[in-house]
């Protein structure tokens, strides 16, 4: 009998922990992350958050297992993972556009050849799946904040991933973007049943977007319903004061 | 060849092209500039334009090992080195010890003060002044056949390689969680500009090897918005510097090379008087 009783696919994180120069940065995290749902990621910064992405992504050593798992508990075989990190750091004056950028990953031709007409519709089909047409033909470096956040999660979700893994990409956007970029993001979660994992700051969001909250400090505190995690005694040891009060700020 | 020389010297009716000298430098533009007009490309948006400074510079360490190690042939050993160099300077980089420009300001002077040392053994680097300045008057038919080759080969790996290195030069995190290798994609990078540099070297010199590089790919990027725009004025702006900076040295009786570099200049500068009129 497995452990957990859902009905569908989830990645199965169980016990990872990783260790650089002698320091513990995680130690045994073990948690779920299903499909069709948004699991956020919480905690002070050096709580360990970006190091569990990065080993997720398999960037980092790291010890314990990550399985990708059917609704029956057997192993899916392959884990795709689409990723938006926080920002880009890049040269703005670079003579690249949104198309350039978006062709150079998704095809094999050389984009200095020019873009394809096939992969001119792949790029402009998969900005307008996360409402950032028009964007195309604009150089990388003239988006704002905003439009490149919309940018990253169309190349992340091309190819579709299982798991789609976002590092604060809310920050650094207006109130007004970030709602339209969240409602992008729910209405891909419906679309595609993939499972998402996001890391954020935003308490508020939190409380009215996440599916599975998960309190992490080095290992999980606390992980459950937002409600669950907001109330309890790790959630007010860590951030000084219960959910309602952050909330109220 | 001599096919290759009526066809020239029927589309070139300029007195300076009746020689069988200016047809092949003639050639050796063609096939040199557009190379170095690509890589250049790369070169600018990777932030490398000190690196294949030092790389030029290394030029002389590897003539002066090769006649150590009694090498007859000086291009095998420019070209042995350029590699090693370039890889060691690489992998350095990469691991991060020391930020990049205090890295490659290392490798360049060592290298320079190494090949002197070997090179001007007994006062006689004389001998060797030519290397500093280059002589694109004598090169070869069989120079250009070298030429040929290179340019072929860094077409081939450059339209496997530019993807991923355009995506490394955006973000190597972002490269590297889409299934690139960026260590090896840059390493791969660095060793086209080696081989590059180090078969022109000789024709442009260690000294102006750097402008053929770097500056008509700065002059496309500031006239540029994509990608493609970006190599096509990358490769039309080092043309037209490489055969006017050469006719022109016929006519005023300068050196090919600086007048080259000069014209590359002079685009550099029309290209930002562009750039700034468009704001």
């Amino acid at each position: 009998m497995p452990l957990h009783h859902c009905e569908l696919c989830h990645i199965d994180l169980d016990r990872i922990s990783v260790r650089r120069g002698g320091q513990i940065l995680l130690q045994d995290v073990s948690m779920h992350i299903h499909c069709g749902q948004l699991t956020v990621l919480i905690g002070q910064n050096g709580a360990g958050k970006t190091t569990l992405i990065r080993a997720l992504l398999g960037e980092l050593p790291h010890t314990g297992l990550i399985r990708h798992v059917d609704g029956r508990g057997l192993d899916i075989p392959h884990l795709r993972t689409g990723y938006v990190p926080q920002h880009l750091q890049f040269d703005r004056e670079m003579p690249v556009t949104v198309r350039d950028f978006m062709a150079a990953s998704l095809s094999k031709r050389p984009v200095w050849t020019g873009v394809g007409k096939k992969n001119r519709v792949r790029v402009d089909e998969a900005l307008a799946a996360v409402s950032a047409d028009g964007l195309a033909d604009q150089p990388l470096g003239s988006c704002s904040g905003g439009e490149l956040q919309r940018v990253l999660l169309a190349l992340a979700m091309n190819p579709a991933p299982d798991l789609l893994v976002l590092d604060e990409p809310v920050s650094g956007i207006d109130r007004n973007g970030l709602k339209m970029f969240l409602d992008t993001l729910l209405d891909l979660k419906a679309k595609h049943h993939m499972a998402i994992l996001l890391v954020s700051h935003d308490l508020r969001f939190v409380r009215e977007y996440a599916d599975h909250v998960v309190l992490l400090d080095k290992s999980v505190l606390s992980q459950g319903s937002a409600a669950e995690v907001f109330a309890s005694q790790e959630f007010s040891a860590v951030f000084g004061c219960s959910g309602e009060e952050e909330e109220a700020e | 060849m001599e096919t290759v020389y009526s066809i020239l010297g029927t589309i070139l009716p300029l007195e300076a092209y009746q020689f069988n000298f200016m047809k092949n430098a003639f050639l050796a533009v063609l096939l040199l500039t557009p190379l170095l007009g690509l890589l250049g490309t790369m070169a600018v948006n990777h932030q490398m334009a000190f690196f294949s400074d030092a790389l030029g510079h290394s030029a002389l360490t590897g003539i002066g090992l090769g006649i150590l190690l009694g090498l007859r042939n000086d291009l095998v050993a420019m070209l042995v080195f350029g590699i090693i160099w370039a890889v060691l300077i690489c992998v350095i980089k990469q691991s991060g010890s020391a930020s990049a420009d205090t890295v490659i300001s290392v490798f360049s002077s060592t290298s320079v003060a190494a090949g002197l040392l070997i090179l001007a053994r007994g006062g006689k680097f004389a001998k060797y002044s030519a290397l500093l300045i280059g002589d694109i008057l004598a090169v070869t038919p069989g120079d250009l056949l070298w030429l040929l080759l290179a340019l072929i080969g860094t077409l081939i790996l450059w339209a496997l390689l530019y993807n991923a290195l355009l995506l490394t030069s955006v973000d190597h995190f972002l490269a590297r969680s889409r299934g690139i290798r960026t260590r090896l994609v840059e390493c791969a990078f660095v060793v086209m500009v080696a081989v590059a540099v180090m078969l022109s070297i000789r024709w442009v010199g260690v000294m102006l090897i750097n402008a053929l590089l770097i500056l008509p790919a700065a002059a496309g990027r500031n006239i540029a918005r994509s990608s493609r725009q970006h190599a096509a004025w990358s490769v039309v702006l080092a043309l037209f510097s490489g055969l006017a900076g050469l006719t022109l040295s016929y006519y005023l009786d300068t050196s090919a090379g600086a007048s080259i570099v000069l014209v590359s200049a002079l685009c550099y500068a029309v290209s930002l008087a562009v750039r700034s009129a468009r704001r």
